[in-house]
C-alpha cells in the first residue's frame, strides 16, 4: 500500500507573463506523492511551492501563469490534458485544497451551513436536503466543532481563526478527497491552535486514507508532521528525502543553512543564548534576474566553477534521499 | 535603578454597541501588570494573539494612555509628564513595528524618512545630517547610497534595518521591539537577530522584545514574562522559563511549539477549547477553562504573581505553586 503513487509531478515548469517578460516561478519541478503519507514541501516566500500546488490544482491565475511542460499524473491519467469541465469533478472532490487564511478563503456574506452544502450540490447531485444536512453535521462532528447545528446557522465573522480552519478542513474532507493539499494550514494561527489543528489533520488523514502534501515556511512543523519533505529555493528543489534523513543528514548548502540559521529551543543544539546566529550570505534572487546555473551558488559557501554555468541534476545518495548540488556530484566520483 | 518600572498597569478599552453607541463593557487588554526592566537587558514578552503584549507595548512607550497605575522610566512617571518632558522622553524610547511594509512612508526616501526625527528634536542643524544618515545605514548594514532611494526598492528584511536605523538614530536607552522579525523568512529573520544583538551590545540598549515565536524570544532574551489574557502567568530568566516553568501555560505554550529535529519526542499538550473572550474574561484564574490542574479554588480565586525563586527572580501567578 505505501509504494502505491497517489499522484506523479513530473518535470514541470511554470511561467508567468510579468512586465519583464516571462518569468519562471517553477523550474523542472519532479516529484511523486506516495498513497497514505504526508510530503512536506519547504522553502522561503517566493519559492515556488504555493505556486506548484495550484498547479496540482489548475487555479494558476490566468492568463499570466501557464504550465510550460511537464505532467501530473493522478489516476493513471495527465491531468494537465483535462478539459475544464473534466477538471471541475477532480478538483475539490479527489484533490482538495486548504488555504493560509482562513479568514479570505471563507465567504463572508454565506452562513457556514451554506458553504459547505455547496461542495455537496456539486459533487453529490443525488444527495438529499436532509442527507446533505446530516452528512455536514458529521463532518463538523469529525474535526471536532462543539455545537455544531449552531456552527451552521453562524458567518465567517463569528468564529475565531481555529475554528474558520476547521470549517475549511471539514469542506475540503466533505467528498472524502484522495489527496489533500494543505498549503501552510497553520501559519496565520498561534502555536497552541497550530497544534490542535496539524494533530487532526493528521488524525483525520488516517481514518480517510488520505495523502496530505503539506506546504510550509517552518522546518518544525515538518519534523514533526511528514514522512517525507522536499526543500524548494529559488523555483526548484534542492533537496528530498525521508524526513529523518533529511534532518540527520542535510546535505544541500541551503538546507544546512537554513537548518542552522533557526533560534532553537532545545539546548541540545549547541546555540548559545544572545549568541550570533549564523546566516546565509545574500539574497534570493530574483525571478527575472535568476543565476544561469545552479541558483543557490551566489550565495552557497561550498560553490564551486562548475555551479556558476551549469544546472546541477538530481543526484541519488540514498535511496530515499536525493539531492540538486554539484558539490555532492564531485564527491562521488 | 532600573530603566523600567510597571506598577498595577490597567489598560481598558470600551467597547460601544447599538445605534447610540452606549458603552456595553470593558476589553480588559492589560490588567494590573507590574515588572520591572533592568539596564542593558532584554526582557521577552510572549504569549498568543489577544493576550495584550501589544498593547502593553504600547503603553510603555506612552503611545496609549493608561486607564490606571504607573510606567516609571528611570524612576519618574511617564503619565505625570508634560508636553517638553514627553518629548524628551519620546527621544529616550523607541519603538521598532512589526510591518516594515506599513511603518515606512512609501513617498518619502529613506533620507527625508531619517531626517524627520533630528527635525522634530531639532537637531539638524548641529550637525551634518547627511554624514549622519550615511554613518546610520552602514551601522545597520545598508549601504550609504541607499538614502536617496524610496521604500519599495527594499525587501522585507532591508527595510526592517530601515526600521532599526529609525529608532537607534538620537541615541535611546529603550527600544520596544514589538513583533519586528514575524512577517520575515527564517534566513532574514537571523540576520536581523545577529543586528539587534549587535546593536544592543555596541550602545547598551535595553530592549522589550514582543514575540509570539518563542524559540526567537529564548534566543534573544535575558528574562521572559509569559501572558495570557491580559496578564503575566510567569515571568523568569530565560533558562528557567524553558527548563524550570512552573505555570501550566506556559508548559502547554512549549509543548506546543514544533521543534526542527524528528528524533526529540515530546509529550505535546493540547489545550482543549478556544480562548475565552477578553471582553468577559473567567472569573478566578483565567486560565482555568482550559488547565489541566483545575482545582476548587482556581475558579474562585485569583492568583497573585508570586516570587517563587529569589534567586532566579522566578514570579509565577498559579494556585498549585502557592499550595507547595
Amino acid at each position: 500500500m505505501k509504494n502505491e503513487l497517489a499522484l506523479i509531478v513530473d518535470d514541470i515548469s511554470v511561467a508567468f507573463d510579468t512586465e519583464a517578460g516571462k518569468v519562471y516561478a517553477v523550474d523542472h519541478v519532479s516529484f511523486e506523492l506516495k498513497k497514505g503519507i504526508t510530503l512536506g514541501v519547504v522553502g522561503e516566500s517566493g519559492c515556488g511551492k504555493s505556486v506548484t500546488a495550484l498547479s496540482i490544482m489548475r487555479l494558476l491565475p490566468k492568463p499570466s501563469g501557464q504550465i510550460i511542460n511537464g505532467s501530473i499524473i493522478f489516476n493513471n491519467e495527465n491531468i494537465l490534458n483535462f478539459s475544464s469541465e473534466e477538471m471541475t469533478k477532480i478538483r475539490g472532490k479527489k484533490i482538495a485544497m486548504i488555504f493560509q487564511e482562513p479568514m479570505t478563503a471563507l465567504n463572508p456574506v454565506h452562513s457556514i451551513g451554506k458553504q459547505i452544502k455547496e461542495v455537496y450540490n456539486l459533487h453529490f447531485k443525488e444527495m438529499t436536503f436532509k442527507q446533505i444536512r446530516n452528512s455536514s453535521v458529521e463532518m463538523l462532528e469529525r474535526v471536532e466543532i462543539a455545537d455544531p447545528e449552531k456552527v451552521l446557522k453562524k458567518y465567517p465573522h463569528q468564529l475565531s481563526g481555529g475554528m474558520r480552519q476547521r470549517v475549511m478542513i471539514a469542506m475540503a474532507l466533505a467528498s472524502k478527497p484522495d489527496i489533500l493539499i494543505a498549503d501552510e494550514p497553520t501559519t496565520a494561527l498561534d502555536v497552541t491552535v497550530q497544534a490542535q489543528i496539524l494533530d487532526l489533520i493528521k488524525e483525520l488523514q488516517n481514518s480517510f486514507s488520505m495523502s496530505v502534501i503539506l506546504i510550509t515556511h517552518d522546518l518544525g512543523v515538518i519534523a514533526e508532521n511528514c514522512d517525507e519533505a522536499i526543500v524548494m529555493y529559488a523555483g526548484r528543489v534542492a533537496e528530498k528525502a525521508l524526513v529523518n534523513e533529511l534532518f540527520k543528514n542535510p546535505l544541500h548548502p541551503y538546507t544546512k543553512g537554513l537548518l542552522s540559521s533557526i533560534p532553537s529551543l532545545s539546548n541540545k543544539l549547541g546555540k548559545k543564548r544572545k549568541s550570533q546566529l549564523p546566516t546565509i550570505k545574500g539574497q534570493v534572487p530574483s525571478l527575472e534576474n535568476m543565476p544561469k546555473g545552479c541558483r543557490f551558488s551566489p550565495r552557497c559557501p561550498d560553490k564551486l566553477e562548475i555551479c556558476v554555468n551549469h544546472i546541477p541534476h538530481e543526484k541519488k545518495y540514498s535511496p530515499n534521499h536525493s539531492i540538486f548540488c554539484h558539490l555532492f556530484n564531485n564527491r562521488e566520483n | 535603578m532600573p530603566v523600567l518600572e510597571v506598577v498595577n498597569l490597567k489598560k481598558y478599552f470600551p467597547v460601544h454597541k447599538g445605534v447610540f453607541l452606549r458603552p456595553k463593557g470593558f476589553i480588559y487588554a492589560v490588567d494590573d501588570i507590574s515588572f520591572i526592566v533592568k539596564q542593558g537587558e532584554t526582557l521577552g514578552l510572549v504569549g498568543e494573539s489577544g493576550c495584550g503584549k501589544t498593547t502593553l507595548g504600547r503603553c510603555i512607550t506612552g503611545l496609549y494612555d493608561k486607564t490606571d497605575g504607573h510606567v516609571k522610566f528611570c524612576g519618574e512617571d511617564i503619565f505625570s509628564f508634560n508636553s517638553k518632558q514627553l518629548k524628551e522622553f519620546r527621544l529616550k524610547a523607541q519603538v521598532i513595528f512589526q510591518d516594515p511594509y506599513e511603518s515606512l512612508d512609501a513617498r518619502q526616501t529613506i533620507k527625508e524618512i531619517l531626517k524627520e526625527k533630528y527635525i522634530i528634536h531639532k537637531k539638524e542643524s548641529k550637525i551634518n545630517i547627511d554624514e549622519e544618515i550615511a554613518t546610520l545605514l552602514e551601522k545597520v548594514g545598508l549601504q550609504r547610497t541607499d538614502m536617496s532611494k524610496f521604500p519599495h526598492e527594499f525587501s522585507g528584511g532591508q527595510r526592517q534595518r530601515i526600521g532599526i536605523a529609525r529608532a537607534i538614530s538620537l541615541n535611546p536607552e529603550l527600544i520596544v521591539c514589538d513583533e519586528p522579525v514575524s512577517a520575515l523568512d527564517v534566513s532574514v529573520q537571523s540576520k536581523i537577530l545577529n543586528l539587534l544583538l549587535k546593536l544592543q551590545e555596541e550602545m547598551k540598549l535595553t530592549y522589550v522584545f514582543i514575540s509570539h515565536d518563542l524559540a526567537v524570544v529564548k534566543h534573544i532574551s535575558d528574562r521572559i514574562a509569559v501572558m495570557y489574557l491580559g496578564k503575566i502567568v510567569e515571568i523568569a530568566d530565560a533558562d528557567s522559563i524553558y527548563n524550570k516553568h512552573l505555570h501550566p501555560y506556559t508548559e502547554a505554550l512549549l509543548s506546543a511549539i514544533p521543534l526542527p529535529d524528528p528524533k526529540i519526542k515530546k509529550r505535546r499538550i493540547i489545550l482543549k477549547g478556544e480562548l475565552p473572550s477578553i471582553q468577559n474574561p473567567p472569573k478566578g484564574c483565567r486560565f482555568h477553562t482550559r488547565c489541566r490542574h483545575t482545582m476548587a479554588v482556581c475558579k474562585e480565586e485569583e492568583p497573585g504573581l508570586l516570587l517563587n525563586n529569589r534567586e532566579k527572580e522566578h514570579y509565577v501567578a498559579c494556585h498549585l505553586q502557592e499550595l507547595k
